[in-house]
């Protein structure tokens, strides 16, 4: 154990290193990621306000509040991983990470975190800089936010080892992309990243409460603006740590058997 | 004598490629039915290392070198046979296996590209859970032997091939790996700085004990660090044994090298002649006859110098690899 946070800790400052040699591309990637909410939250606002001030329970400032959660929520929980993994398999990088006596995961978890360290306080003040301009409509309780910790760490943990299992498809296809724009298609309208999944009719919610996105995304979102019971909250964290469960096991199955193909066709 | 440290019995590995020809009708019709071949990369070849031996490893391009290393390296599974490293089986990468041997590949990177290559040192330390003081003292001695210190601080983008070689063999042996398998270590590299690395790999097996599998294209590594040799061609064993009995085996001549004060003589009938220029005449002779044909030329001509030589190492071995076409 003491062994894993020295490497994380490496991990971090190696990171950290090779990050800030990338300053301009590291600000044109966090306003990329500021610009999509953002969007969302104009285009809600406005149909809210056109129609009389608000859309299902949604009022304009309900709107706002979502959305700029939703951009601390995603840069939270969001990772790159399955760009990187085509990437890896085909310039042979991988098999670097096979001859260290370390899972490779970890490597990447570290590097998700360290940058996501980096770039956090720039996201703060992006949403502090949004919440002034559009007046959101934030309500949580205590026993909310308190909440909020497991329920966002679990967020992270569980889309990390998806989509870290999601990328290893790169070890039977070298056209990951595909797979990647219908994961992220699935994403956008499951999760409610592109509305909250109240406002969408029951046969969706009913898919998306089956389906890990909306664990992941909108759910915590939901429950530090205010708006789930105790129990609803409760119901969250259970789904979450189900998905937790799924998650690690297809981590494990699909690594070891992207390892047995990778180590019988080479690379 | 002790347990061998890297044993292979009969290991080969097939590679399953499919293959299609060219034109649209091809891929229309590989959508439907894929031709598939299998092309076998190593073909059941057998040999041992014991404990501490440098062992040259040698073969054209595609003759299966890579393949092997990457089999006892456990990035490979064989399609059959076998292999253990130091007591492990190599592709069941049991961590503790995986702590004590490693791979340098000569056209292959492992340092991070924009920090400065101690960095990504530090990074394999946290890896490898090398306690510090050992950490310091491997590092202290690399940096030594291979004159790292000016490097160490300069991103890695910025340093030249051989500097950026330098720094990548010392990432990989950071942990003292007991078994190394270095795959085109030189390649691209200049002269001296071939020498280089080349003194250092002598100098770290010397220090280290470590059992070095060594694949180069340049002879001169090889002479210079392996007393044996094993070649393989088209995945199969061609010749295992000392460098000088390779030369033995496949060369049937040596070379005489003449010095005389006179520039006319005519050296025909002593032997092939396959360079002569002011007076300095090489000679091909059939090996048995060297002795002989030595004490003629001494006995007859105005001779200044004389050299007897084997071939160059470069001409055996083409020698063999032509051989082992046939």
């Amino acid at each position: 154990m003491r062994g894993l946070a020295q490497l994380y800790a490496q991990q971090f400052k190696t990171t950290f290193a090779a990050m800030v040699q990338y300053r301009a591309s590291l600000v044109i990637w966090m306003i990329a990621q500021v610009l999509e909410p953002l969007v969302y939250l104009i285009v809600w606002s406005t149909v809210a306000s056109g129609s009389g001030g608000s859309v299902g329970d949604y009022t304009t400032r309900a709107f706002a509040g979502y959305f700029i959660l939703l951009l601390l929520v995603n840069h939270v929980s969001y990772t790159w991983i399955m760009y990187e993994y085509e990437y890896r398999i085909r310039e042979g990088l991988l098999s670097f990470a096979l001859l260290k006596p370390v899972h490779p995961i970890h490597a990447d978890i570290a590097e998700n975190l360290s940058s996501k360290g980096i770039t956090t306080p720039f996201m703060l003040v992006v949403a502090g800089g949004l919440a002034l301009i559009f007046q959101p409509l934030i309500t949580p309780a205590p026993w909310a936010l308190l909440a909020s910790v497991p329920v966002l760490a679990l967020a992270f943990l569980v889309r990390f080892l998806l989509e870290w299992a999601l990328a290893q498809v790169a070890f039977w296809t070298t056209r990951v992309s595909a797979t990647n724009q219908a994961y992220f298609v699935l994403v956008l309208f499951l999760s409610g990243q592109i509305a909250p999944l109240t406002l969408f009719p029951w046969p969706i919610q009913a898919v998306a409460a089956v389906l890990p996105f909306r664990w992941l995304i909108g759910f915590p979102v939901e429950l530090l603006l205010g708006r789930l019971t105790p129990a609803q909250a409760l119901t969250g964290l259970g789904a979450q740590a189900v998905w937790l469960v799924i998650s690690l096991a297809l981590v494990r199955w699909v690594w070891r058997a992207g390892v047995r193909i990778y180590s019988a066709v080479g690379a | 004598m002790a347990a061998p440290a890297i044993e292979l019995k009969d290991l080969q590995k097939i590679y399953i490629v499919s293959e299609r020809e060219t034109g649209v009708r091809a891929a229309l019709a590989s959508l439907v039915h894929r031709r598939v071949e299998a092309v076998p990369a190593v073909d059941g070849i057998s040999f041992d290392l014991a404990p501490g031996e440098i062992v040259g490893f040698l073969g054209p391009n595609g003759a299966g070198k890579t393949t092997t290393l990457k089999m006892l390296s456990g990035l490979l599974h064989p399609t059959r046979g076998g292999a253990t490293v130091l007591g492990y089986v190599p592709w069941k990468r049991e961590k503790a296996y995986l702590r004590q041997m490693t791979l340098v590949m000569g056209q292959r990177n492992q340092l991070v590209w924009d920090i400065p290559a101690q960095d990504s040192f530090e990074l394999n330390r946290a890896i490898y859970r090398l306690p510090a003081a050992d950490y310091r003292r491997t590092l202290d001695e690399l940096t030594d032997l291979l004159e790292l210190g000016p490097l160490l601080h300069k991103p890695v983008r910025n340093l030249s091939l051989g500097e950026r070689m330098k720094c990548e063999i010392a990432a990989a042996l950071l942990h003292r790996p007991a078994v190394v398998f270095l795959d085109e270590p030189t390649i691209g590299l200049d002269v001296t700085m071939q020498r280089r690395i080349r003194a250092f790999i002598a100098e770290y097996n010397r220090r280290f004990g470590a059992t070095v599998l060594l694949t180069s294209h340049y002879m001169a590594d090889v002479e210079a660090l392996c007393k044996r040799v094993v070649v393989i061609h088209h995945g199969r064993l061609l010749f295992d044994g000392d460098l000088s009995s390779l030369v033995q085996k496949f060369t049937a001549h040596k070379t005489i090298e003449v010095q005389l004060d006179d520039c006319q003589a005519n050296l025909r009938a002593y032997g092939e002649v396959v360079a002569c220029s002011d007076g300095h005449y090489t000679l091909r002779v059939p090996k048995a006859e060297t002795a002989q044909i030595t004490g003629r030329l001494l006995a007859d001509l105005p001779v200044c110098d004389l050299l007897v030589e084997d071939p160059p190492i470069e001409e055996v071995i083409e020698l063999v690899f032509r051989q082992g076409e046939a």
